[in-house]
C-alpha cells in the first residue's frame, strides 16, 4: 500500500487529502499539521475580519473528518527532520504559541518512536504543502524578539483575526501595511466595523501588481469615499506601541492596531533544509516534483513557471493534478499552471482584474479599451488580442466583470459589441410606442397574437379587452399581454377620427 | 376547461395556444382509430390475440413495458399491475424518468416525502419573491404565471427566455452550473446574514456538513465558475429573506447531476428557513398533465402504490393482499436503461414517443428497432408509433373518465365530454383484453372501479388516496394525503414535522462537478434543450395542429449573431448542430442574448431535427435521469 505523508494542513494540504480519499479509499494518508486546529478556508478571512463569518465557519473539515476518512491527522506537530535517503520525516510537537496537540487517530504506517514527543513517518510519496508566511516590512520596532511587537498582528491565520477583531474597536485608528488585494479587504472590512483606516502602501497606486494606475486611483477614491485614506509611495519607518507609525517622510500615521499585509514568503526552510531546489519557492515541474522525484511541492510554497503564488485556485488545481498522479487515476495528468483572476472581496467595492492589464490604449499590436468614470467609482480596461480577452480590469461593473471572466476563462472569442461588453449589462430598452411596432409584432405569445391581427379584430369592431380577447385570445394565456393590448386599445381609440 | 362540440372554453385559470387548439385533435383526420399490425389495419381481437400469443412466447424478463406521465392515475395504476401481475416483469418504467425524477428524488431525501408543492398553488399569490430555477413557465405553461403576479420573479435560466424577461433578476448561469450557483447563494445568505438560525437548529439537521461544502463557493469564486456576478448573487439572497418561495424546473433537474442540483436548491430553502411554514416553501414545477400522479402508482420500476417502496417488505406484502397474488417481481431498471437494453425481446408503450424524446435517440430507435414486439397505444401515429409491430388506438383526455393529480397534490376528476370515435378503446379495455388473454383477472374498465382499487392499494402509504372518492371530488378540493372518508385533505405539508422518522429535514452535502460532457476544442459550444410555447413534448401531438405548426413550423437552433457568423452561418439559413452522438439539421435562429458559447434547441421535432439525437445518455446515479440540458457540440453549414 502506498503510503503519502502531507507536510502542511492548510488550504493546498487539506484539499489534496480530500481529492486523493475520493479517487483512492485504499492508500495511506498521513497529514501533518503544525497549527493545534482543524484546517480552514483562509480566503474567508476578510469576511471573518469584515465580521459577516464566524470563526468556525470558515473551517474545511470537522473533527471526525480523519476518522471518517481513514486518514491519519497530525495536529500541533512540525517537522524537525527530512531524510531523503531512508524517506522518512520526523516530527516534534510545535514549539512556541501552540500549547495543545495531539495526533487524532494511532498512525497506521510503520514508524518509530525516537524519544519522548517524536514520531517518524515512512513515505513513498512525501509532499510540501507548508504555505507561506508573510512578510514584514524592516521598520524600526514592528518586530521585537523574533515576533510581532505589542500591537502588531499579521493577517494571516485565524489567531491573527481574533486578535484584529479584539482590538479593531470604533473609532480606534488601525493602520494597515500594504494596499494590495489582502491589505485592501483588510481595511474594507475593519473601515466597517468603523476603525478609522490608513493603508500605507509604497508604491504609487494600489494592487499595482492587478491595476494600472488609472484604476488604482480610481480605487483609492472609491475606498476613500468609504473612510479608508492612503499614504502612497511611503514606507513605515518606525512602528512606537500605543501611539502610531511614522513614515519614511517623517508623516505620523496614529494607529492603536498596525496591521501587516505586505505580501508573504514561501515557507521553504523544510526543503532547503533537506537540500531540495529552491528558488523564491520550493521549484516544481509540470509533474509538482520537486528536484526529488518522490518529494511533491503545491500551493504557496511551490514555485511552478504558470503560477502566481499566494492564491487559493492554483493550489486547489495542484491538488486535482497531484491526486490523479499520486493514486495512478491519471498518471498523465500534468499541471499546466492557472490564470489567475483577481476578484476583490470588499462590501461596496466591485473589481475583477486579469490577464495582461498593463497594455496601453494606443499599443499597436493588441486592441485596447478603457472607459473611465471616477466620479461614480467606475473604470474598465479590455485588452484584446486575436478577437479573445487577454487582459482586463473591471471595477464598478459587476456585470461585465462576470462576463468578461467567463470569456477568459473559456477563451470565447469576445462579443462584436465590444461596448456593450465594456459598460455590463444593458440599460433596458424604452418600451416601445404601440404606434412603433411592426405589424407582425407578436403582443400575446401565449396565443401567437400579433400587433396586426388585434388592429384587424379592433377594425372589425372588437373595441374593449374582452372583445378582443374573444377575436384573437389575446391576453387569455398567462395575461402578461394586458397592459400591452390596452395600449394598443388607447393608440387605436385615439387615431380615430373625432366623431363630433 | 370544458369541450363543447370540440370547441374548447377555459376555465378560470386562462388557456395559452396549446390549449385553445387541443380540441382539434379531438377529431383530427390523422387520429388513429383502428388497430394496426404490421401497419395494416386489423380487428382489436385480431391485434390483441396478436400481441398476447407473442408475448407468452418470452420469458417474463424479456418483456417490458414504458409508461406515461400524461396517463391518468386509473391507467398509470393498472399499468404497473399489468406488468407485474398479468406480464409478471420487473421491467417497467414511464417517461416521468426523463421529467421528475431529480426533484422526486432529491424531494424524497430532504423531506421524506415527494410531493411537487406541499403546499397549494394560490399561496404562491402571498409571495414576496419566488426563484424560479430552471423552468419557463411563460412557455411551458403559461396560466401559471397568474400565479405569480404578485410576486418578485428571480429566473435562473442560462437563457434569456420568456420568462426571465418578466424578472425582477434574471440570473444566467454557464449551462452545467446550476449547483454552483446554489452553493455560491447559500454561502452569500450566511454571510449577509440572512439565514435563519433558529428555523436551521429546530427543524433541520445536516447544517454543518452542508456549509462545509458551500464554504468552498464564496460570491466571487462562484462568479468565476457561473458567470452570475457576485453582487447579483448578493441580491438575490436579500430578496429571498421573507415569503418566498424557490420553485425548481427541468432546467436544473436534467443533469446527470439533477438530484445534487435540486438537493443544492433545498438546502437554500432550508437555510433561509422556507420549507414546512405557511406563506413559504420550496416546490418543484411538474411538467406533464399527471406528473404528479404518473409517478405515485407503480409505473415506475422501484415502486408500488401509494408511493411505496417496492424493496419494503411491508409494502409488498400490503399489496399482494390488495392483488390477491403472492409474488411480485423486484425493482426494475429506469427509463433510459430500458430503451437501451439488448436483453428484451418485447416492449409495450404506453402514453410515451421515446423515439423523439429520450436521450441519444438514434440508438433508442436502433434498440427498439431491434426488439421482435414492439406495441404501443397511442392516438396519433408518433414516431415511434410509426415502428411498432402493434398499434393500438386508444381514447384521449376529453373522451374518458378518470383522474389527474396536479402539481399541487390536488387530485383532479377529468370527465367524459365526448364519446370516442369508432374503434378507438381505452387504454384500461386495451390492458383488460391483453391481460384476459393471458389468462389474469383482476383488470377492470371502468376507471371508477379501478380507482377505488386504488384506494385500497395507496391506504397507509405516503400518498394515501383512501379517503378520496369521484363522489367527493365533485364538491371538495382534496390534497393528498386522504386517510379516510372524513379526512379534508393535507393542502399544507411539514407544517408541524416533515416526513422523516425524526420529524427534522436533512440538509445533504452535495458539490458541483460540473456538465458530464465539458466543450473541448472539437465541440467547443454547449446545447441546451426545452420546450416552445407552441408545442408539447415529442410534438406528436402539437405537429398536428395547422395552427400551431404555422406559429413554429420546423426545427431551428437559437445562437448568438457572432457565434453564427463564425460558423459562416446567417439567421434563417440551415445548420448542422453536431454533438458526439449524432447530427441535428435546424434552422438558425441569431438571438444576442444568447451567451456566445451555447446554442438552444427545442426538442419537440422529428427525424433529422431531433435535438435528442445529440443528447447525452450520462445518467444520475439516484434518479437516473439522463442529462439533457447540456451537451457539447458545434455549429456547421449543411
Amino acid at each position: 500500500m502506498r503510503r503519502v505523508v502531507i507536510v502542511g494542513y492548510g488550504m493546498a494540504g487539506a484539499r489534496l487529502a480530500d481529492e486523493l480519499r475520493r479517487r483512492d479509499q485504499d492508500i495511506s494518508i498521513t497529514v501533518i499539521g503544525a497549527e493545534p486546529h482543524a484546517a480552514y478556508n483562509r480566503v474567508l478571512l476578510s469576511t471573518v475580519v469584515a465580521g459577516t463569518m464566524t470563526p468556525s465557519a470558515t473551517q474545511l473539515h470537522d473533527e471526525k473528518w480523519a476518522a471518517e476518512h481513514n486518514i491519519d491527522l497530525c495536529l500541533g506537530h512540525e517537522v524537525v527532520e527530512l531524510d531523503r535517503a531512508s524517506r522518512t520525516v520526523t516530527v516534534e510537537r510545535t514549539r512556541g504559541a501552540f500549547v495543545r496537540s495531539e495526533c487524532t487517530r494511532g498512525p497506521r504506517v510503520p514508524q518509530e518512536e525516537t524519544g519522548d514527543s517524536r514520531v517518524t513517518f515512512a513515505y513513498d510519496a512525501l509532499v510540501l504543502a507548508t504555505g507561506s508566511t508573510p512578510w514584514v516590512p524592516p521598520a524600526e520596532g514592528l518586530v521585537e524578539d523574533g515576533r510581532l511587537a505589542e500591537g502588531v498582528v499579521a493577517f494571516r491565520t485565524l489567531d491573527d483575526c481574533a486578535e484584529i477583531e479584539a482590538k479593531a474597536h470604533k473609532g480606534a485608528p488601525v493602520a494597515v501595511l500594504g494596499g494590495g488585494l489582502l491589505g485592501i479587504e483588510a481595511a474594507r472590512g475593519l473601515a466597517g466595523r468603523g476603525c478609522l483606516v490608513t493603508v500605507v502602501h509604497p508604491v504609487g497606486h494600489l494592487m499595482e501588481r492587478q491595476l494600472d494606475p488609472g484604476a488604482g486611483g480610481v480605487l483609492a477614491r472609491t475606498l476613500g469615499q468609504l473612510g479608508i485614506e492612503f499614504k502612497l509611495n511611503a514606507l513605515a519607518a518606525k512602528y512606537l506601541p500605543g501611539d502610531g507609525l511614522i513614515l519614511d517622510d517623517g508623516t505620523h500615521v496614529p494607529a492603536e492596531l498596525v496591521v501587516v499585509s505586505a505580501g508573504v514568503r514561501a515557507e521553504t526552510s523544510l526543503a532547503v533544509q533537506a537540500g531540495l531546489e529552491v528558488d523564491r519557492g520550493i521549484v516544481v515541474d509540470d509533474a509538482l516534483r520537486t528536484s526529488d522525484p518522490r518529494i511533491h511541492a503545491i500551493g504557496d510554497c511551490a514555485q511552478h513557471p504558470g503560477t502566481v503564488s499566494g492564491l487559493v485556485q492554483p493550489a486547489w488545481d495542484q491538488a486535482a493534478v497531484l491526486a490523479d498522479r499520486l493514486t495512478g487515476v491519471n498518471p498523465a495528468a500534468r499541471y499546466r499552471g492557472t490564470s489567475v483572476v483577481t476578484r476583490l472581496k470588499a462590501r461596496d467595492v466591485d473589481l475583477a482584474a486579469l490577464g495582461d492589464v498593463h497594455t496601453d490604449v494606443d499599443c499597436p499590436d493588441a486592441e485596447v479599451l478603457c472607459f473611465q468614470e471616477p466620479s461614480r467609482g467606475r473604470y474598465a480596461k479590455l485588452v484584446l488580442r486575436d478577437d479573445r480577452v487577454a487582459g482586463a480590469i473591471v471595477l464598478g461593473a459587476p456585470d461585465a466583470a462576470a462576463t468578461i471572466t467567463q470569456l477568459y476563462d473559456r477563451g470565447i472569442p469576445a462579443p462584436t459589441d465590444r461596448l456593450a461588453l465594456l459598460l455590463g449589462r444593458a440599460l433596458p430598452a424604452e418600451a416601445a410606442s404601440p404606434a412603433d411596432l411592426p405589424s407582425s409584432a407578436v403582443i400575446c405569445r401565449c396565443n401567437t397574437v400579433s400587433k396586426g391581427q388585434i388592429v384587424s379584430a379592433w377594425r372589425a369592431g372588437a373595441e374593449s379587452l374582452p372583445q378582443l380577447a374573444e377575436a384573437t385570445r389575446a391576453t387569455t394565456g398567462c395575461g402578461g399581454c394586458k397592459d400591452a393590448v390596452c395600449g394598443l386599445l388607447d393608440w387605436l381609440g385615439a387615431s380615430q377620427p373625432a366623431s363630433a | 376547461m370544458s369541450v363543447i362540440d370540440g370547441q374548447v372554453t377555459p376555465g378560470p385559470g386562462g388557456l395559452c395556444q396549446k390549449g385553445w387548439t387541443a380540441g382539434e385533435l379531438l377529431r383530427h383526420p390523422g387520429r388513429l382509430t383502428t388497430p394496426l399490425l404490421h401497419g395494416s389495419p386489423v380487428s382489436w381481437d385480431e391485434a390483441l390475440d396478436f400481441v398476447a400469443t407473442r408475448i407468452k412466447e418470452f420469458e417474463p424478463d424479456e418483456v417490458a413495458v414504458f409508461g406515461g406521465g400524461g396517463l391518468t392515475n386509473e391507467k398509470a395504476y393498472l399499468l404497473g399491475k399489468f406488468a407485474r401481475v398479468a406480464l409478471k416483469t420487473s421491467q417497467i418504467d414511464y417517461n416521468g424518468r426523463f421529467c421528475m425524477s431529480s426533484a422526486a428524488a432529491a424531494g424524497n431525501k430532504a423531506f421524506g416525502l415527494d410531493r411537487g408543492m406541499p403546499f397549494p398553488l394560490s399561496d404562491l399569490k402571498t409571495a414576496d419573491t419566488i426563484l424560479l430555477a430552471g423552468s419557463n413557465p411563460a412557455e411551458t405553461m403559461p396560466p401559471f404565471l397568474r400565479h405569480l403576479e404578485g410576486a418578485r420573479l428571480i429566473v435562473i435560466d442560462p437563457r434569456r427566455t420568456p420568462t426571465a424577461e418578466r424578472a425582477t433578476l434574471h440570473l444566467q448561469p454557464a449551462p452545467g452550473t446550476d449547483l454552483a450557483l446554489a452553493l455560491g447563494l447559500l454561502h452569500t445568505a450566511v454571510i449577509e446574514g440572512v439565514i435563519d438560525k433558529e428555523y436551521i437548529s429546530e427543524r433541520t439537521t445536516g447544517f454543518d456538513d452542508a456549509w462545509r461544502v458551500a464554504a468552498q463557493w464564496w460570491p466571487e469564486h462562484t462568479e468565476r465558475v457561473t458567470g452570475v456576478s457576485a453582487a447579483d448573487q448578493r441580491a438575490a439572497v436579500h430578496m429571498l429573506a421573507g415569503k418566498s418561495y424557490i420553485l425548481t424546473g427541468r432546467g436544473t433537474e436534467q443533469h446527470a447531476s439533477g438530484t445534487d442540483n435540486v438537493s443544492a436548491w433545498i438546502n437554500l430553502a432550508l437555510a433561509l428557513g422556507l420549507p414546512g411554514r405557511v406563506g413559504s416553501g420550496y416546490g418543484c414545477l411538474t411538467g406533464q398533465g399527471n406528473g404528479q400522479g404518473g409517478r405515485e402508482h407503480g409505473q415506475k420500476a422501484d415502486q408500488l402504490p401509494g408511493y411505496r417502496k417496492l424493496d419494503d417488505p411491508a409494502a409488498r406484502q400490503h399489496i399482494m393482499e390488495v392483488w390477491g397474488v403472492d409474488w411480485l417481481p423486484g425493482v426494475g431498471r429506469s427509463a433510459y436503461e430500458l430503451l437501451n437494453a439488448d436483453d428484451l425481446k418485447a416492449m409495450l408503450v404506453f402514453g410515451s414517443n421515446p423515439v423523439v424524446s429520450a436521450p441519444r435517440a438514434s440508438g433508442v430507435a436502433d434498440r427498439l428497432r431491434a426488439l421482435d414486439l414492439l406495441v404501443v397505444a397511442d392516438f396519433v401515429m408518433s414516431e415511434t408509433a410509426e415502428m411498432a409491430d402493434v398499434v393500438f388506438p386508444v381514447t384521449q383526455w376529453a373522451e374518458e373518465d378518470g383522474t389527474m393529480t396536479n402539481l399541487e397534490g390536488r387530485i383532479i376528476r377529468r370527465r367524459k365530454a365526448l364519446d370516442p370515435p369508432p374503434g378507438v378503446r381505452s387504454d384500461l379495455e386495451l390492458i383488460n383484453g391483453l391481460a384476459s388473454r393471458l389468462g389474469v383477472t383482476g383488470f377492470p374498465t371502468e376507471p371508477r372501479v379501478v380507482f377505488d382499487e386504488l384506494r385500497r392499494a395507496s391506504e397507509g402509504g405516503l400518498s394515501d388516496y383512501s379517503g378520496i372518492t369521484y363522489e367527493r371530488l365533485e364538491s371538495e378540493q382534496l390534497h393528498w394525503p386522504v386517510p379516510s372518508v372524513e379526512h379534508p385533505g393535507t393542502p399544507r405539508l411539514f407544517l408541524d414535522r416533515f416526513a422523516h422518522a425524526d420529524g427534522l429535514a436533512r440538509f445533504v452535502p452535495v458539490d458541483h462537478k460540473g456538465p458530464a460532457e465539458p466543450p473541448d476544442e472539437e465541440f467547443p459550444l454547449q446545447a441546451t434543450t426545452g420546450r416552445v410555447l407552441q408545442h408539447y413534448q415529442s410534438g406528436a401531438q402539437t405537429r398536428r395542429i395547422g395552427e400551431l405548426v404555422k406559429a413554429v413550423p420546423e426545427m431551428y437552433v437559437e445562437v448568438h449573431p457572432d457565434t453564427a457568423s463564425r460558423a459562416g452561418l446567417a439567421s434563417g439559413e440551415p445548420a448542422h448542430v453536431v454533438s458526439r452522438r449524432g447530427r441535428v439539421t435546424a434552422v438558425v435562429r441569431c438571438v444576442p442574448s444568447m451567451r456566445a458559447d451555447a446554442v438552444f434547441l427545442p426538442f419537440h421535432f422529428p427525424g433529422e431535427g431531433r435535438a435528442n439525437l445529440l443528447t447525452n445518455p450520462a445518467l444520475d446515479p439516484t434518479s437516473r435521469m439522463p442529462e439533457f440540458k447540456v451537451c457539447a457540440v458545434r455549429l456547421e453549414r449543411a
